[in-house]
């Protein structure tokens, strides 16, 4: 079997990875609705905002890689590294869940990458602003499309109303890992890499306010949780996925298509 | 943007063959379009024998970049045009406006309704619910002309293309979205 890599977890690797693996595990998750999804036009819908995030955390690995400076590529940080050395926010690994709990999600985590995007292409690192100037196109898109799915839902039918809240409900709880401070985020700020997510926080209420608002959903309140993903330490429902990502390359050590 | 280095005049017939090359070389995603009205190639640069090709991706996920990566390079060993490589230069991000006025007169001959132009780069976009399109935003129908059309699916065969029904023919038709 394939052993793992050894990352190094500096500050800005971190930082990097964070982003690219919200890409890249989000993408995961979106890619477990082909052939599931209640129409056709959803179906091709969640498969190609999947296509555009893996092509974003593609390129945000690779950059990670050869800051890094240990030669590792794309590949080998997608699918060589243990639970541990993974930066995801939390939510983005939680099981898909129905289609209202799906769209929820993505407009949340589209409305952050937006946020995110934005800011980015403003980067110290040409290469990270470069990649943060197409992603924000599509990251819009997907912002766009996801919450004209949590209006329509959540201002829909007793059952669908019934559905969001529920998704609401469940997905509210970690938010405030997304806007928590730490050092990985405080270095990025300092050196110009990207922001603080934390300075992001005010802007992503206002937007998702105003789709919950459209929705007729309330915001529920703040939850005191802290989930902790961006830190490498994950929900149960990381190693699954991560096996169900690895078990090839594992498996089979640089197999190739 | 520095000085370019004056080219010889052989330098010059070469460069000016390989684009000429490049514009035999057609988008595997939608083949009624070469590489060169699709606005991907940027720029091509003699380099000793050989050429530096410079390619901007259209979208981050687009399958299709490694197979048009590929494509170039054989097309221009067949032509003869000596060692080539490609440079995938990301910044700036490309946009639909750089499909060329002749790559839009094609798209529409294929039946696929062209982008309309995109907003001022870097401006914030409302998010807008359920939204209406505004005038300035009508899709055409390549088929007929009308304007009298409907988004039927935000997404396509394609991450670039959205899907329509014209309401005046009654014809089903792939839009390119304007990014």
């Amino acid at each position: 079997m394939q052993a793992s890599i050894e990352l190094d977890r500096r500050a800005d690797v971190q930082y990097l990875l964070r982003i690219g693996d919200t890409c890249l595990i989000l993408a995961q998750r979106l890619g477990e609705w082909c052939g599931h999804a209640p129409a056709l036009e959803e179906d091709i819908a969640m498969t190609n905002m999947a296509l555009d995030l893996v092509g974003q955390a593609r390129a945000l690995l690779t950059r990670a890689g050869q800051i890094e400076g240990r030669a590792h590529d794309e590949d080998q940080l997608a699918f060589l590294r243990d639970e541990r050395d993974y930066f995801n926010a939390t939510l983005v690994e939680l099981p898909r869940g129905d289609f209202a709990f799906s769209v929820l999600r993505n407009a949340m985590v589209a409305t952050l990458l937006k946020l995110l995007w934005e800011r980015l292409a403003t980067s110290s690192d040409e290469e990270v602003a470069a990649i943060a100037g197409k992603a924000v196109k599509e990251a819009r898109y997907h912002q766009q499309h996801s919450a004209d799915w949590v209006v329509r839902l959540g201002d829909g039918t007793a059952e669908s109303n019934a559905r969001m809240n529920a998704a609401l409900k469940e997905l509210w709880r970690f938010v405030p890992e997304l806007f928590a401070s730490d050092a990985v985020d405080e270095e990025a700020r300092a050196s110009g890499l990207g922001p603080a997510w934390s300075e992001l926080r005010e802007t992503w209420f206002a937007e998702m306010g105003s789709v919950l608002e459209e929705a007729t959903l309330a915001v529920p309140a703040e939850s005191a949780f802290l989930s902790t993903g961006k830190r490498g330490v994950h929900s149960e429902h990381m190693g699954y996925i991560l096996a169900e990502m690895q078990h090839l390359q594992r498996a089979y050590p640089g197999g190739v298509w | 943007m520095s000085a370019l280095p004056r080219l010889t005049p052989a330098d010059e017939a070469r460069v000016a063959r390989a684009w000429a090359v490049l514009d035999t070389v057609l988008d595997p995603e939608v083949p009624a379009l070469s590489v060169c009205d699709l606005g991907i190639v940027r720029e091509v640069l003699p380099q000793g024998d050989g050429l530096e090709i410079v390619l901007t991706p259209t979208y981050s996920g687009c399958p299709a970049t490694e197979v048009i990566e590929r494509s170039v390079l054989d097309a221009i060993d067949a032509a003869g045009l000596g060692p080539a490589h490609v440079v995938l230069r990301r910044a700036p991000a490309w946009t639909t406006d750089w499909i060329s006025a002749e790559g839009r007169r094609k798209l529409t001959e294929y039946g696929i309704a062209p982008p309309g132009p995109t907003g001022p780069v870097g401006a914030a976009v409302p998010i807008r619910f359920m939204r209406r399109p505004a005038v300035a935003d009508k899709v055409a129908c390549p088929r007929c002309g009308s304007d009298h059309t409907e988004r039927l699916s935000a997404f396509g065969s394609t991450a670039c293309k959205s899907l329509y029904r014209c309401i005046a023919c009654r014809e089903p038709f792939e839009h390119f979205k304007p990014i």
